[in-house]
């Protein structure tokens, strides 16, 4: 995305992690409670004064993305959301351009919900379709119909034209054809952004107890890559190519500039609870990691000013390793140079060599990316080169 | 020194863990050798190892004085023996340097595989026994039944065996009065006569250099002499001589019967033969000593380094351990898949387990080995014998004309509910069952067994399926011919050396099928389809397929997922370090020996 006009040299975001959902899903593994009749307030108010207790800490950054994401932050007052933008801009000085997302799933898309959003400062959306299918739905324990599901879309790209859809493939039994055709019918909505990933049976969730019992079988790894190189195929043919191994846009201007940030080593904020912070601070790059419990959270905010219940820097080996982690994943790639800078050693020539004799890696203007046939096998590609 | 009549040279001997060093713990502080404070558990384990593993390796020698109630002062010199089967030509050694043996027998355990074996070696050797019955604090502990099994298995009389607590001190009193009342003074020795002395034992330290643990027949050892060593012919000027108390102390001179040992400038261990007799130069007795039993290895295996420059450290260092340990042996070896290295020879696993923890601890060397295995004798079409320490020396068979393997005598002592597993496991092991006696609710089953079967993980397995109950002795009786081939495993097409060995051919199918099955779980998946096979020559008995990755890259990755990605990438990255390049794979250096491993739970 070097280049693109949206995108600028530095980048800094919120991340604001809202743990309620109205029902757990059985193959989410992440930090999220059953969402009740409960009293959020003490949490709301933790959020804002989290978001203060690091900016006391930063100064000189621009603000460029902001993003709820959980959980389900489509639960959430409206007027909470605006409340979280409010401060941020107040506590950092936000980019003219900001990007500010919120994922919402599609039972909560109303006209009115819509609206309130806009109005609070929200620009983009990002919607947990994860299938236009009835059964797949159901399958996936999911709230919504796929009728449902395509109404909350055409309703969202009316408020906000920069709308995501995220899907769930490689479901157990599903076949390229059927793939390629909800696929199909999910690019003819028109949205600018898309997020697709294969189904991932996560330790301790619903869906890893029902694979012990046998009670469903995963899609083998064949199939998974099979599906994989179909879907990049059909997308870039539909106008909305892969920026990142699982994120596909219309044009640079829809890439996620927020998500962009972790691919690309910027800064971000780790803001609710279990969210994970990355910041560059005088002794080095700093991971923070807040209280995963809801209480824990709360209180560490009163106790000491920020959520985090950990908080270490990087050595330069360790950062180096995440940024090409992550970086490998987005066509940008990383700057090989100043990743062998921070790791005090080369990566792997030998490795590098024979990753781009296969097809699966490319260098350029001192830049290492990705081949789609590369990111096939990012993981074990970015463990392998690193020395 | 002391009058022959006011001695008495004694070993302890026992199965592992029934308590003969926490005895000779008792017994030092008895006789006042070290203060409270000196004392810790098990004074005499002192290498690191054992005390890590609470564990005797190597025996001891310590001269205790005791005054008795008949109110005279005796010299007791006490031999701690290891009970660990590897370990038996140690205990032999002790008690061919005693009269009489303290045998003593956990009372909530019995007798074991080890007490029989021990026992009857100190029979052999015409010694007076005293049994032991330890751990009587133990609320497990049965003293009837177990004097009950003494007498029934062993044969010996154990109505006035003492009853002893090792650990709380009681009945150690008794145990010193047994030993002056009942164990014999040194028969023979001449104070007038020629020196005649037995080399017990040789070790180094660091402080005083090779020293030599003597063990005088007639005549008397002191510093200034010159000695002779009768086998090898090297002769000495001693510096000092001494004994132990248990601490090092010098003496002015040694005369018959006494156990000490002797210091001159001698360079090497291996330059003293144990079972040496040790005379005068000027005045040398005319009758050597009978010696004793060669100790040869009979487990072999191969030691690499992980780090091909680290080869001259490793053969240093193996220089260095042998000073201390002259029952390893080691010649050089060169394997393709693992570069260069030494082939060692060992007394078995247990020794080799301790001395590649001891080169990896003490040295700082990171070492693969490869899997055991036994000396094979080969009898070539020419006529030549052939002695094979390493499989994949293997000649061409059709050179050879006859291959043949060690054989064992095991002895089992299980508790009869494990009998059936332990049947079926020396049944697979191509054992052939010589004897089944059951004493008190116990079983002693008597195999005879090929020792490259055993060798591996037969230990393991037997104490496993035995719940750690089943004890294990064994000698190795005669090599025997037997359908013995080689077989190779190839890997992406290519023979891996350090994987090749010789299996019975009846049996050859199995064990490749299990080599290929086990080596396809251990080598992780690569880029490319990995062939592997068991041949026979140019024979393939058995093959797997190892697939390629085709996929591995997390579907969402955000900026929460970033610290996790890195670990799992660390440990991506250490299994990594723990790779072989061999040709275009990469092998996993466990795989080497856990390829090997058989019907593991
Ligand atoms: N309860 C109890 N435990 C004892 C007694 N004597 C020894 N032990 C324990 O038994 C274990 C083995 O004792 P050791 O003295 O090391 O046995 P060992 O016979 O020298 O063993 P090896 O040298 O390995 O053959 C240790 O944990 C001792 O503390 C005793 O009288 N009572
Ligand atoms: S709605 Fe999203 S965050 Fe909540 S449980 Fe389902 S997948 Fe997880
Ligand atoms: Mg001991």
């Amino acid at each position: 995305m070097s280049g693109s006009p949206r995108l600028p040299d530095e980048l800094f975001g919120i991340y604001v992690h809202w743990p309620y959902c109205a029902k757990i899903c059985p193959y989410c593994d992440f930090n999220v409670y059953a969402a009740k009749s409960r009293d959020t307030s003490a949490l709301e108010a933790a959020i804002l004064k989290d978001i203060e207790g690091y900016a006391a800490g930063l100064t000189g950054r621009t603000l460029t993305s902001l993003y709820f994401g959980g959980g389900t932050p489509s639960l959430c007052a409206p007027s909470f959301l605006s409340e979280v933008i409010e401060t941020s801009a107040v506590q950092f000085e936000p980019d003219g351009d900001i990007e500010i997302t919120l994922e919402a799933n599609p039972e909560d898309i109303t006209p009115e919900r819509l609206k309130a959003w806009k109005a609070a400062g929200v620009n983009r959306l990002s919607l947990g379709v994860q299938a236009l299918n009835d059964d797949a739905l159901r399958f996936l324990g999911r709230n919504h119909t796929s009728d449902e599901a395509r109404k909350a879309i055409d309703a969202a790209l009316n408020v906000f034209p920069n709308t995501s859809i995220d899907l769930i493939y490689a479901r157990p039994g599903q076949s390229i054809h059927a793939w390629l055709e909800e696929l199909d019918s999910a690019l003819s909505k028109g949205t600018p952004h898309l997020s697709l990933y294969e189904l991932t049976i996560k330790e301790k969730t619903a869906f890893a107890k029902q694979v012990e019992r046998e009670q469903f079988i995963p899609l083998g790894e064949d199939e998974q890559a099979d599906l994989y190189i179909e879907t990049l195929k059909l997308t870039a043919k539909r106008g909305l190519p892969a920026y990142e191994v699982s994120n596909h846009a219309r044009s640079e201007d829809y890439c996620s500039r927020h998500n962009l940030t972790y691919w690309l080593n910027g800064e971000w904020l780790g803001i609710g609870p279990g969210a994970e912070g990355k910041l560059e601070l005088p002794d080095g790059r700093t991971t923070t990691i807040a209280e995963q419990r809801v209480p824990d959270y709360i209180s560490a905010v009163e106790e000491r000013g920020t959520g985090s219940a950990e908080t270490f820097s990087l050595t330069g080996i360790e950062a180096a390793e995440e940024a090409v982690i992550l970086g490998l994943r987005s066509k940008r790639g990383v700057d090989r140079a100043s990743v062998e800078a921070r790791l005090g050693a080369p990566l792997n020539a030998r490795k590098l060599e024979s990753f781009t004799e296969n097809g699966q890696l490319l260098e350029e203007a001192g830049r290492i990316s990705l081949t789609e046939k590369g990111w096939l096998l990012a993981d074990y590609i970015a463990g392998e080169i690193l020395p | 020194m002391t009058d022959k009549s006011h001695i008495r040279n004694f070993s302890i001997i026992a199965h592992i863990d029934h308590g003969k060093s926490t005895l000779a713990d008792r017994l030092i502080q008895k006789c006042g050798g070290l203060t409270d404070r000196e004392m810790k558990e098990q004074v005499l384990d002192s290498m690191d190892i054992e005390r890590e593993r609470g564990i005797t390796i190597k025996a001891q020698t310590v001269r205790l004085n005791y005054t008795a109630k008949d109110g005279e002062d005796y010299v007791l010199n006490l031999m701690d023996t290891p009970g660990h089967v590897d370990f038996a030509y140690e205990v032999s050694r002790c008690l061919a340097a005693c009269e009489g043996s303290l045998l003593v027998v956990d009372a909530s355990q019995g007798v074991e595989a080890q007490t029989l074996a021990n026992v009857y070696q100190a029979i052999d050797q015409d010694h007076e026994i005293v049994p032991v019955l330890n751990k009587i604090d133990l609320p497990a502990a049965d003293i009837e039944r177990v004097s009950e099994q003494i007498e029934d298995v062993i044969g010996i009389d154990a109505s006035d065996a003492v009853q002893i607590s090792a650990k709380t001190g009681i009945g150690i009193e008794d145990v010193l009065e047994a030993i002056v009342t009942r164990l014999p003074a040194p028969h023979e020795g001449d104070r007038d006569k020629p020196l005649k002395a037995s080399l017990v034992d040789a070790y180094y330290d660091p402080y005083l250099g090779v020293v030599v643990i003597v063990r005088i027949i007639d005549g008397v050892m002191k510093k200034k002499q010159k000695v002779k060593m009768m086998r090898t012919g090297a002769t000495y000027e001693l510096d000092n001589v001494g004994v132990f108390a248990p601490k090092p102390t010098y003496v002015d001179e040694l005369g018959p019967g006494e156990v000490g040992f002797m210091i001159a400038s001698i360079k090497e261990v291996a330059d003293c033969a144990i079972g040496d007799t040790i005379t005068t130069e000027k005045n040398p007795t005319t009758t050597a000593l009978k010696g004793y039993k060669d100790v040869q290895p009979v487990v072999f295996c191969g030691l690499f380094p992980v780090d091909a420059g680290d080869f001259d450290d490793l053969r240093a260092a193996m220089g260095k351990l042998r000073l201390n340990d002259a029952s390893f042996t080691w010649e050089m070896e060169t394997s393709a898949a693992l570069g260069m290295g030494f082939r060692c020879g060992f007394l078995g696993l247990l020794h080799l387990e301790i001395i590649q923890e001891r080169l990896s601890r003490e040295f700082d060397l990171d070492l693969i080995a490869t899997a055991p295995s036994v000396v094979y004798e080969l009898t070539m079409t020419d006529g030549t014998d052939y002695e094979l320490h390493n499989p994949a020396d293997m000649p061409e068979v059709t050179k050879i004309k006859e291959v043949r393997e060690p054989w064992i005598n095991a002895t089992i002592y299980t508790p009869d509910e494990y009998l059936g597993a332990i049947l079926k496991l020396c049944q697979d092991r191509r054992g052939i069952q010589t004897e089944l006696t059951y004493v008190g609710g116990r079983a002693m089953i008597k195999y005879e067994l090929p020792l490259n079967e055993v060798v591996f993980d037969f230990y393991d397995r037997l104490k496993s399926i035995s719940r750690g109950y089943a004890s294990f002795d064994y000698e190795i009786v005669e090599h025997r011919a037997e359908n013995l081939v080689k077989m190779n495993i190839l890997v992406n097409d290519e023979p891996v050396d350090a994987l090749a060995m010789l299996v019975h051919r009846d049996r050859a199918e199995g064990r490749g099928r299990q080599m290929c099955e086990r080596l396809k779980e251990l080598i992780p998946r690569q880029q490319f389809k990995i062939p592997i096979q068991a041949a026979i020559g140019a024979k393939v008995i058995a093959r797997e397929t190892i697939s390629a990755v085709r996929k591995d890259v997390t579907a969402k990755c955000y900026g929460g997922d970033a610290t996790r990605k890195r670990k799992l990438l660390d440990k991506q990255k250490a299994g990594k370090q723990r790779m072989r390049q061999f040709g275009k794979v990469e092998i996993p250096q466990e795989a080497f020996v856990a390829a090997l491993r058989m019907d593991g739970d």
